[in-house]
């Protein structure tokens, strides 16, 4: 019995500075694949479509339930999770393709450190280390929770970065996912008594002022965090804060 | 200089509503008069031409800030890796629009500036009904005149969209929503006051 066989398209590149290519593998057909199973197949059997023996694709990924990030690609010119993108609900062939905003490591695999940089730029945490015991700090109100768990699911995929035109190889705009977990730290009881440090950081070379509101992230972003809302609600911050430190105290924290 | 973007960006987007867009509306308003006849528009014109300090008003308020806004505002345009074939969602296509109806508007503004304000001062031509009569007479030029004055209006009305999200007034996604309806009313009545002006030239 003739095995049904899917199409993809997968745009491999074999090292860092190599140039991309396109390959096209007949892949076995099984129901409710996602495009992880398909690559795993890819895998299974490296014979491109030309029947030529090839190198395994390579890709990463890891939690295989949309929260960690590391399968974004571009899956038919959209950026997405391969975990969570189920080939049923694609056209054929498929396209797969690694996002152009991030270095390409090979084939699928991307360099997504800038994002955890620019975490580390605005203090993306909450400091409760002290050299004593500093006790449990101030309860959070349940509604308020509940509002700062849906900015918490962020998983640093990149798919925010990768739609915003902004953010590219000509400017060092940070992208929208950073911006929005400085609201999420600044929102918190305790991470509050370090939001002017963040919100400074921010307006640093790169940060918020790079956003002219496209609002393309809002759009794209799998997790639906409301990035927009967050960006304008820091505009408010930063505006605060500059004025707050030219024209007000010496102690405008 | 490090660190000065923020400054820089705030500084822009200030600029282009308070004076530059104040102004936009005052100088649309002064060419409707165009409108009730030559008379009219020539009361108006030289009311403004005779405002004391004149030179000043007009580094201060109109020259200066339009450069500065102008240079910023090629420098972001270049920065832009504009993307509305993949992500055709409504505001990224304003903001592509934003950029080229900045560019077209430059252009427009110093073919225009160059046609009236630098020829009066430099005493070639007088400042009159008829200079932009003569102008406008030429139908290639009449309606390079509406291409940028639509194009100056958008720029205008959505960068007014873009403005309130700056300074952080509008940030629900409601209120975002309802200052685009706004701003379209303004780009409206800003456009007819604007394109109704150049009508009566002609
Ligand atoms: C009559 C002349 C002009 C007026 C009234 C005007 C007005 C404005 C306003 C109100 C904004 C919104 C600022 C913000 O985003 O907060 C803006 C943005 C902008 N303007 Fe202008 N502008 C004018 C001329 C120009 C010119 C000549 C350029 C140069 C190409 C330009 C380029 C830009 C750009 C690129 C933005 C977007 C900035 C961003 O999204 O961050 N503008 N303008
Ligand atoms: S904000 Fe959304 S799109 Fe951006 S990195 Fe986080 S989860 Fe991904
Ligand atoms: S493997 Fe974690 S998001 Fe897909």
């Amino acid at each position: 019995m003739a095995e049904e066989k899917l199409t993809l398209i997968v745009t491999r590149q074999d090292s860092p500075d190599s140039a991309p290519y396109e390959e096209t593998f007949k892949v076995n057909y099984r129901k409710n694949m996602n495009i992880i199973s398909a690559l795993m197949e890819t895998q299974r059997n490296p014979v491109n479509a030309n029947g030529e023996s090839v190198a395994p694709v390579q890709w990463e990924s890891n939690c295989l339930e949309e929260v960690c990030g590391a399968c974004s690609m571009v899956i038919n010119g959209e950026p997405r999770q391969a975990c969570s993108t189920l080939v049923d609900k694609l056209e054929q062939p498929i396209r797969v393709a690694p996002m152009s905003t991030f270095p390409v490591v090979r084939d699928l695999v991307v360099d997504r450190s800038r994002m955890f940089d620019s975490l580390k730029k605005v203090k993306a945490w909450i400091p409760i280390d002290g050299t004593h015991d500093l006790g449990p700090g101030p309860r959070m109100p349940e509604k308020k929770r509940q509002w700062a768990y849906e900015l918490s699911k962020c998983m640093t995929c990149g798919v925010c970065l990768e739609a915003c035109p902004n953010v590219n190889s000509k400017s060092d705009f940070i992208g929208p996912a950073p911006l929005s977990q400085v609201r999420l730290f600044n929102s918190h009881p305790t991470g509050e008594m370090n939001k002017s440090e963040r919100l400074e950081a921010l307006m640093e070379d790169g940060g918020l002022a790079g956003c002219g509101n496209s609002q393309n992230c809002v759009q794209v972003c799998p997790k639906g965090i409301p990035l927009t809302t967050s960006i304008a609600a820091l505009n408010r911050d930063t505006n605060i804060q500059s004025f707050k430190n030219f024209f007000g105290s010496d102690n405008a924290h | 200089m490090e660190n000065r973007e923020f400054f820089y960006r705030r500084l822009h987007s200030l600029l282009g509503v308070v004076p530059i867009g104040i102004f936009l509306i005052q100088h649309l308003v002064v060419n409707h008069f165009a409108v009730y006849g030559p008379e009219s528009f020539n009361k108006a014109a030289h009311f403004m031409h005779d405002l004391p300090f004149r030179i000043v008003l007009e580094i201060f308020i109109i020259f200066l800030p339009i450069i500065f806004h102008a240079v910023l505002g090629v420098y972001i345009v270049f920065v832009a890796k504009n993307n509305v074939s993949r992500y055709g969602f409504f505001r990224n296509w304003m903001f592509y629009l934003q950029r080229i109806t900045g560019i077209i508007t430059l252009v427009f503004i110093v073919w225009h500036v160059w046609e009236t304000r630098v020829q009066i001062g430099m005493g070639t031509k007088e400042l009159d009904y008829s200079l932009m009569e003569n102008i406008l007479a030429n139908p290639v030029i009449f309606w390079f005149y509406v291409i940028g004055v639509v194009s100056t209006t958008f720029h205008f009305a959505n960068g007014l969209w873009s403005f309130l999200v700056s300074w952080g007034i509008t940030v629900t996604p409601r209120s975002q929503k309802i200052a685009t309806y706004a701003t379209l009313l303004v780009f409206l009545a800003v456009t007819y006051i604007g394109i109704r002006a150049l009508f009566a030239f002609v």
